[in-house]
């Protein structure tokens, strides 16, 4: 297989980069950001991007999706990231859909693909239990109790969790805090009396959750995979997740980058224009060359998803890593390219720094899958 | 099945029939690697085999077209051929400046002719050819170069001086630039020729580098007569004369193109990989991490580089066969090689402390990791320093103003 798009994804990266600039870019951003809308994403733009297939965009056909598979979820991420769109896209369409799809039963799949495809349920997904991902350390507990599990415990930073329909929890069934096994997933309805959602505005302006879940009666049909072995399944959601947040960043690089080659082309000063400088253009080259070594770390990542998704573990890793160190580098280069209007609100270069800060913390920055690879390469 | 299916399937067969166990180790070193040439001897029965097997096949130059020697595979077909040769980690049968740098050059500017003549001869490992393109005053400024050629009938009569000609000490023909019109804006008087290592005047001195060892020599011109025609109407001269530089910078793609293919921390530095080589040297602590948390911390992410690299080099010239040509993007790959590369064996010699740092009674051996990474400094100099491939990126992919 190429390691390129094919037509039809060449062709749906074409409609997103259309329908993002004309409906979605950084201008719409601020206008959600600036009227605190609480949702932190505009409703009537999401159920556009629903009607267009969007929403279910790595469902099956089967299902209503659009069975583009995780390089066309890539494609569409990788133009939301340079427009800096915020919507449910992530939470509901990648790593809702990838926990319903691959690991529901058939009678979850019913009940919620159709939904996840035309837009009306946001899905959000509840691991982290601290401020720095750590999937492993999970104390959620998750006790026996009927025919089915009492759930209470907490949770930080549950992206999009505070408009979210439904969520997917990360419980403790059995063994310690740190054990991969002993983990299982949870589908619940987020409205639950039982749970208690604190709104966290980030610094990136998109919206979280922390979410307290206090004796949640559960039954054996809320569980989504298998009970103990639930780590499995999260891995397989949070490498997808990996992935595609990988192709986010990397639309994110490659923008804030033409914004900022752009500035180099204009801005003069000394009488000659920036960009004629050699200790900015090598810095550019440099850049330019990572942006490269990012687009075939994550259009493989993604490739390999469709391809082999068990598989996909290590390369996920690989690119979230890849992607954002370059995202890190492309923004601070790009604010500081800029001069003293890189620091100002009013240029978009500061938005997709914060941005990529975010995106770099969620589901492990560099260091953490840096670590992680390490230690499968047995060092 | 498609027709690729079948190539596939039979590549595979064939390879396992005739690709000898010896030579499933990977092609990693210059030392191990079947070179070619009239001095040239195989280093063991398995190699010439292998030699053997793939040149009756054209697969010594796989996508050259068959009348000059080669197999005529498509752009699908060469990479599925490299991908069953990784599979089973085979070496290349041939490799050498014949077929990775003026074999493309004459494709693209030489005559039929010309192409009849050389190209079987490097696709049969007869002929190894060598570079004369630097000069004591023309590095990074290559078209500085004043190697002068004159026109004296029916011949060329060279005189001047070529430094950092790798191996000219074993190689048979030379393609060079030398200037052919010392009035002209420098690069329009430079022409690109071809030259018989075995004629008179041609003189060369081996040149010690602080690894040691290496191939690099100076190279003299001493009023060296060059034919214009070898029997027939085989020109020396490739491209129009004054026009060489055209031909050279078609042919420094190439260069980089090579040089951006290394697979950076296996390839130069050794056979193990990185991470595994420092667990064997430093030790593992109880939950399995490098007994070194800031070295750990290097190497992780110089793997992920590498791979991240290994992965641009797959698209890149997957896009270049969908019809996207590379273009100066060769100088991403050169320029992220070349530092890969360095990094990786500087990795390597803190790895290993001062147990790496001690050489033989002899000096430097030959192959060790000492040696490596001091012979790996040049990588970010030759074929275009690290600043020459920047510079070129800013100007041709980014198109970022001149001064």
């Amino acid at each position: 297989m190429s390691l390129i798009l094919t037509e039809e994804q060449e062709m749906l990266q074409d409609a997103a980069n259309g329908f993002l600039t004309e409906n979605a870019p950084v201008a719409a951003f601020r206008e959600v950001r600036d009227s605190k809308n609480p949702d932190g994403f505009c409703r009537d733009l999401w159920k556009e991007m629903a009607d267009m297939g969007w929403a279910g965009i790595i469902v099956d056909e089967e299902f209503g999706g659009s069975e583009f598979g995780y390089v066309g979820a890539g494609v569409l991420a990788e133009q939301m990231g340079r427009n800096l769109t915020a919507s449910p896209f992530f939470s509901t369409s990648v790593l809702g859909a990838t926990a319903v799809q691959r690991y529901g039963t058939a009678k979850q799949k019913e009940q919620h693909l159709g939904s996840i495809c035309d837009g009306s349920t946001l899905f959000a997904l509840a691991v982290d239990e601290g401020p720095r991902h750590h999937p492993e350390h999970i104390e959620f507990a998750a006790t026996p109790h009927g025919n089915g599990y009492k759930l209470s415990g907490a949770k930080t930073f549950v992206a999009d969790g505070h408009v979210a329909d439904k969520l997917i929890i990360a419980a403790r069934t059995s063994g310690e805090a740190n054990d991969p096994s002993g983990i299982t997933l949870f589908l619940v309805d987020a409205d639950a009396e039982e749970i208690d959602r604190t709104h966290t505005p980030m610094i990136d302006s998109r919206n979280a959750a922390n979410i307290k879940v206090d004796g949640l009666e559960v039954t054996g049909d809320d569980i989504l995979g298998e009970v103990d072995k639930g780590y499995e399944a999260l891995e397989g959601i949070l490498s997808a997740g990996r992935a595609v947040l990988g192709a986010e960043m990397s639309g994110s690089s490659q923008q804030a980058f033409a914004i900022t080659t752009d500035y180099l082309k204009e801005r003069e000063q000394f009488g000659q224009k920036i960009g004629s400088f050699q200790g900015l253009q090598h810095r550019a080259a440099h850049l330019a060359t990572e942006i490269e070594m990012t687009k075939s770390a994550v259009l493989k990542s993604l490739q390999l998803l469709d391809d082999d998704f068990e598989s996909a573990s290590a390369t996920c890793s690989m690119a979230k890593a890849k992607s954002g160190m370059t995202a890190q580098l492309s923004t601070q280069e790009a604010i500081q390219m800029h001069g003293g209007i890189g620091v100002t609100d009013e240029y978009d270069v500061g938005l997709y720094f914060k941005r990529v800060h975010v995106a770099q913390q969620m589901f492990g920055d560099a260091g953490f899958h840096a670590d992680r690879l390490a230690k499968r390469s047995g060092y | 099945m498609s027709d690729l299916e079948q190539f596939r399937a039979e590549t595979r067969a064939w390879l396992a029939e005739n690709c000898p166990e010896e030579m499933r180790d990977g092609d990693i070193t210059a030392e191990n690697q079947c070179w070619g040439g009239r001095q040239w001897e195989f280093q063991s029965d398995a190699q010439k085999r292998w030699f053997e097997a793939a040149l009756a096949k054209g697969y010594t130059v796989p996508t050259w077209p068959k009348e000059y020697g080669g197999a005529g595979l498509s752009a699908d077909e060469a990479k599925i051929l490299t991908e069953e040769r990784d599979r089973i980690n085979a070496r290349k049968p041939l490799s050498n400046f014949g077929i990775s740098m003026l074999g493309p050059a004459l494709l693209a500017f030489g005559t039929h002719e010309q192409k009849l003549m050389h190209l079987g001869a490097i696709a049969r490992g007869e002929i190894r050819w060598c570079q004369g393109y630097s000069e004591p005053g023309a590095g990074s400024d290559l078209a500085s170069l004043k190697t002068k050629c004159e026109d004296k009938g029916d011949h060329w009569l060279i005189n001047g001086q070529k430094i950092w000609t790798s191996n000219a000490d074993i190689s048979d023909w030379i393609f060079c630039l030398v200037r052919t019109d010392a009035d002209a804006p420098k690069h329009k008087g430079i022409t690109f020729i071809l030259i018989d290592m075995a004629s008179e005047g041609i003189s060369v001195k081996p040149i010690i580098l602080i690894s040691g060892h290496s191939p690099f020599c100076e190279t003299f011109f001493d009023d060296v007569k060059v034919p214009k025609a070898y029997g027939d109407d085989n020109l020396s001269v490739v491209g129009e004369v004054n026009r060489g530089w055209d031909v050279a910078k078609n042919l420094l793609v190439h260069e980089r193109g090579m040089l951006g293919t290394m697979s950076p921390l296996r390839g130069a530095t050794g056979p193990e990989n990185l991470g595994g080589y420092a667990a064997g040297e430093i030790g593992v602590d109880a939950t399995g991490r490098l007994d070194d948390p800031s070295l750990r911390q290097k190497i992780a992410q110089a793997e992920i580089d590498d791979w991240a690299y290994n992965l641009t080099v797959e698209r890149l010239n997957d896009e270049a066969n969908a019809g996207n040509g590379l273009g100066a993007k060769s100088s991403m790959l050169k320029y992220a090689a070349s530092e890969l590369t360095k990094k990786g064996s500087q990795l390597r010699m803190d790895i290993g402390g001062t147990d790496a740092a001690t050489i033989g009674p002899d000096g430097i051996e030959y192959g060790s990791l000492a040696n490596t990474w001091l012979y790996n400094r040049a990588y970010s100099i030759l074929g275009g320093t690290t600043e020459v491939q920047l510079n070129i990126i800013s100007k041709r992919v980014l198109e970022l103003p001149s001064a």
